[in-house]
């Protein structure tokens, strides 16, 4: 596959033509939770719902467990994603903190921001350690 | 003739609107962010233009993997806020000004701009968060609004020279308008911000400095930042900020800044807003 300019940012993953092929059908679920109706029908039986998606074994399993790293890794971008955590009535912090690694709860993750958020320096490149950026 | 007599930029972060929607904007998590608003409210409480043409992305809302434009104008005569996932945001539907839309769409058609055009959309957070960052919680909103759609988020995207361009272009369109009315524009987004990934929470106020002092004395450097630079230094998402260079680019090369508000956190956001007016 291409090979992108910013595939050396580090934890990064962006909606470009490889995620959206990956992707796609649990990108179009996810925002099928746009729908008042949809949410409902999820809400009752997410197992049923998931299975009128062509999704993989480990797609189905990521959503089922709110496993939202493994969602991106399996192609879901994080507004899609947002969806999830939205009808789950959780502030988006909580996807936040289970996406960055190490894992953070909530709270953890709201002081990191609150602290003036994850610092830039150390996480432009991958292997990069802190003050090796440049600011150009 | 109509007259553009200035541009905003802001970030558009949901919970902005949620915490203005619940109530909550006295809490000491949000008292700092509202506290900025206020000389940015006083300014647009005097500086009421008849149209506000608004540039946002879309976030997996109205658009989604199965159709997605790079540019659209909305030439409806009513907006309706979208459901995103957690219900309709209770604030005003938006009227717009297809009189002026269609002028604008098709002066950037007449200059190779090939927009595509939309009279039914549902807006998200995107628009409807900016026009409550500046109105506060009106019964109607004070303007007309045209709804100026950007991918930014589905790759591959505009450069951000293609934006600055289209703002300019946009600015002749406004210039070239028959009637005698006041237009405004809106850049949205941004700034600095990741929300997936591993470095989710990622900020950058330095590259965040730089493309604010830019705006008003050296666009063309915001224009000429690469896609991976803005990924690389601002976070997958802080890419949204090439919207603001279609604001810039519709404003004259002369332009004052009136009024600059940066903050950190709105959520997982760095939180940026600025005013430019027409020299």
């Amino acid at each position: 596959m291409t090979v992108r300019d910013y595939d050396d940012v580090p934890g990064t993953y962006v909606l470009d033509s490889r995620t959206y092929r990956k992707g796609y059908h649990l990108n179009m679920m996810l925002m099928s939770l746009n729908a008042a109706d949809s949410r409902a029908k999820f809400a009752a039986d997410e197992a049923g719902y998931l299975a009128d998606y062509q999704l993989t074994d480990a797609q189905r399993d990521a959503v089922l467990e709110r496993r939202y790293l493994d969602m991106l890794k399996l192609g879901a971008n994080v507004y899609y994603a947002f969806k999830l955590v939205s009808h789950d009535r959780q502030p988006p912090q909580v996807m936040y903190g289970k996406m960055a690694q190490p894992e953070m709860s909530f709270e953890e993750f709201q002081q990191m921001m609150i602290s003036g958020g994850r610092p830039i320096d150390g996480n432009r490149r991958i292997g990069e350690t802190k003050g090796d950026g440049n600011n150009g | 003739m109509a007259k553009l007599i200035a541009g905003m930029g802001t970030s558009h972060v949901p919970g902005v609107g949620a915490a203005m929607d619940n109530g909550k904007t006295g809490e000491a998590y949000w008292q700092p962010l509202f506290e900025g608003f206020k000389p940015l409210r006083e300014w647009h409480k005097n500086n009421v233009p008849d149209v506000n043409i608004v540039v946002f992305n879309d976030h997996a809302t109205s658009y989604s993997l199965d159709n997605y434009s790079t540019f659209t104008i909305g030439v409806g005569d009513h907006f309706r806020p979208a459901d995103e996932g957690w219900g309709r945001r209770q604030v005003p539907d938006v009227e717009g000004h297809p009189e002026l839309a269609w002028h604008i769409t098709e002066s950037l058609m007449a200059e190779e701009f090939d927009m595509a055009v939309a009279a039914s959309v549902d807006l998200d957070h995107g628009l409807t968060v900016p026009l409550s960052i500046a109105y506060d919680q009106p019964e109607k909103w004070p303007t007309a609004v045209i709804p100026l759609i950007v991918n930014v988020i589905q790759h591959p995207l505009p450069t951000a020279m293609r934006c600055y361009k289209l703002g300019q272009a946009i600015g002749r369109a406004i210039a070239s308008f028959p009637e005698d009315i006041s237009v405004g524009i809106w850049g949205t987004g941004g700034l600095s911000h990741q929300l997936g990934g591993e470095r989710a929470g990622v900020v950058n106020p330095e590259f965040d400095k730089a493309f604010l002092d830019n705006l008003t004395q050296n666009p063309i450097a915001n224009a000429e930042i690469p896609h991976t630079d803005f990924i690389r230094e601002a976070g997958a998402e802080g890419i949204e900020m090439i919207m603001w260079n279609v604001m810039r680019g519709a404003l004259n090369d002369d332009v004052k800044e009136i009024y600059r508000f940066y903050h950190i956190p709105v959520s997982a956001t760095a939180y940026g807003a600025i005013i430019l007016e027409n020299s």
